[in-house]
């Protein structure tokens, strides 16, 4: 029981990075749920947007959580655009074309960024960046607390949105039946370009959440885009709750797995699950089986 | 044959790639018509269904509902307009509940009626009403059938095609499901019927077209197609 007093910290900010991880992984989980490709571009564009966040910070004085009015609609708009404007332009409709057109997308994206803005590690200088949150049994990083409310409440509304809304009614049915979806008068297209865009609005969240505490790369979105698509595995493809439950999951163990084994050896944990689940439940803890 | 019809079909050409399947059709449905399409499997019936609801492009010749141009046009504008499909195999969301279904139904058109719609689709199908909650996927094929012509009465049509609604229910459920059509069309509704089950679509239509190898082979009022000598001969086998 000695361990606990660094146990519940650690536990608290495996929460907190997991909020994190969940809020890039329902981005990624909507898009597969309508589109049924993994978006290979979701790790490039998060790292857009955090780049985008920085350089309002820099340039125009913008706080980062203030940057969360300018972020997330602007990735709104770019992921509506790049969907309608050059992936299903690209693709012809088939569905293996839209997993290499988004791989191409990544690519390009990544070493753009690379050309202006080089490999060098980026970090915000903020005030409050190291104040404290007393929760009673451990002291956790402001920012890091207002990460895991936010990502609560973008998950929640996004369930709101996807139950109560007809475009989010839509977007279920499109998911499962295009022609039926045709026949009542969904333009499935819009539909599609809708769907990327949220999710893309997602990591526009994440970003602006992220930054106050992590660094930007142009390679930042791989190791985000990893563990989202392992939590999105763990979760259930397309399962919204599982996608939180299993960001959630996944930070724990992160950090836990640090803790215990180093934090260098924290992400074994991760994949340890992720190959768990493939073996025993390869429909994820809330997804439908097949 | 009424003077200004709802839907006129000329010259209607369509098909798959290389493939021709409609070779010149004409039809015509008018207001407050049954009007049924017959014709053995692979007449093109479905073919011209697509191409109405705009799910399919058409080669050559015209399509008018309600005196606008509609060849061509989107299936959102189409269902807009009031030109409504219930398709075949259902179509229903099988991961959304019943309700969320039928609110669907009035996704482009109806939206502002839609708790009366509800009310009107839940007093036709009590059925559905019992099962709001439940997940489309989860009704027996009967339930299935009547939540896809809720669905579609959901958008306020002008015209409703139904295509193959018998299909693969019990013999008693297809009586109930011809009885509800005629009543949806003495309540005014205008229906296109597209089926294979021939003698009691010609009871319950006034007019209908047979096709064969995508043209219209036979056409007339059903009391007359039904004494008709050839259709007898290749559809009642007498």
């Amino acid at each position: 029981m000695s361990q606990l007093p660094i146990v519940v910290p650690s536990v608290l900010n495996g929460l907190t990075t997991g909020a994190i991880y969940a809020l890039v992984a329902l981005g990624l989980t909507l898009i597969y749920g309508v589109l049924h490709i993994i978006n290979f571009a979701h790790g490039s564009l998060l790292m857009l947007a955090m780049f985008g966040v920085f350089f309002l910070h820099k340039l125009a004085g913008l706080d980062p959580y203030l940057a969360l009015l300018v972020v997330p609609p602007a990735c709104f708009v770019a992921g509506y655009a790049l969907q309608r404007g050059v992936i299903a332009r690209a693709s012809h409709g088939k569905d293996h074309n839209i997993l290499l057109v988004t791989l191409g997308i990544a690519i390009a994206i990544e070493n753009v960024a690379i050309y202006f803005w080089r490999s060098d590690t980026r970090t915000l200088d903020l005030s409050y960046a190291f104040d404290t949150v007393n929760l009673g049994v451990a002291l956790v990083a402001l920012p890091r607390v207002v990460a895991f409310a936010g990502a609560l409440v973008v998950a929640g509304g996004l369930w709101l949105f996807m139950a109560r809304t007809d475009l989010g009614r839509a977007i279920r049915a499109v998911a499962k039946e295009r022609q039926g979806a045709r026949v009542v008068g969904i333009d499935v297209e819009h539909v599609f370009a809708m769907s990327f865009a949220i999710g893309t609005a997602c990591v526009g969240v994440a970003a602006c959440l992220l930054m106050p505490t992590f660094y930007v790369t142009p390679q930042v979105g791989h190791s985000f885009v990893l563990i989202a698509f392992t939590v999105v595995v763990l979760g259930g493809m397309g399962s919204f709750p599982g996608a939180l439950a299993g960001g959630l999951i996944i930070g724990v163990t992160e950090s836990l797995c640090g803790l215990f084994l180093g934090e260098s050896l924290g992400q074994i944990g991760i994949f340890a699950i992720f190959i768990a689940i493939l073996l025993l439940r390869p429909s994820g803890l809330l997804g439908h089986r097949a | 044959m009424p003077e200004a019809p709802l839907l006129e079909v000329a010259g209607l050409r369509a098909g798959y790639g290389a493939i021709e399947v409609l070779r010149g059709i004409d039809v015509a449905v008018g207001a407050g018509e049954i009007v049924a399409i017959l014709g053995s499997n692979g007449a093109g019936k479905s073919t011209l269904n697509n191409v109405l609801s705009g799910l399919l492009p058409l080669a050559a010749g015209s399509i008018r509902f309600d005196g606008r141009d509609i060849a061509g046009a989107r299936s959102e504008t189409i269902v807009a307009a009031g030109l409504v499909q219930v398709p075949e195999g259902r179509r229903v969301f099988p991961n959304l509940s019943v309700l969320d279904n039928l609110i669907l139904g009035s996704y482009r058109r109806g939206r502002a009626r839609r708790a009366q719609g509800l009310e009107r689709v839940f007093a036709t199908f009590p059925r559905l009403a019992e099962r709001r909650e439940q997940r489309a996927g989860t009704l027996s094929g009967g339930e299935q059938q009547m939540l896809a012509i809720g669905r579609g009465l959901m958008a306020e049509p002008r015209l409703l095609i139904l295509d193959e609604p018998s299909l693969g229910l019990s013999p008693l459920l297809v009586e109930e499901m011809f009885t509800l059509i005629r009543r949806l069309n003495t309540d005014g509704l205008a229906v296109v019927l597209v089926e294979q089950n021939v003698v009691q679509s010609l009871v319950i239509a006034h007019r209908a077209y047979v096709l064969e190898n995508g043209r219209v082979a036979l056409s007339g009022p059903a009391a007359s197609l039904r004494a008709d000598p050839a259709l007898r001969r290749s559809y009642l086998g007498m």
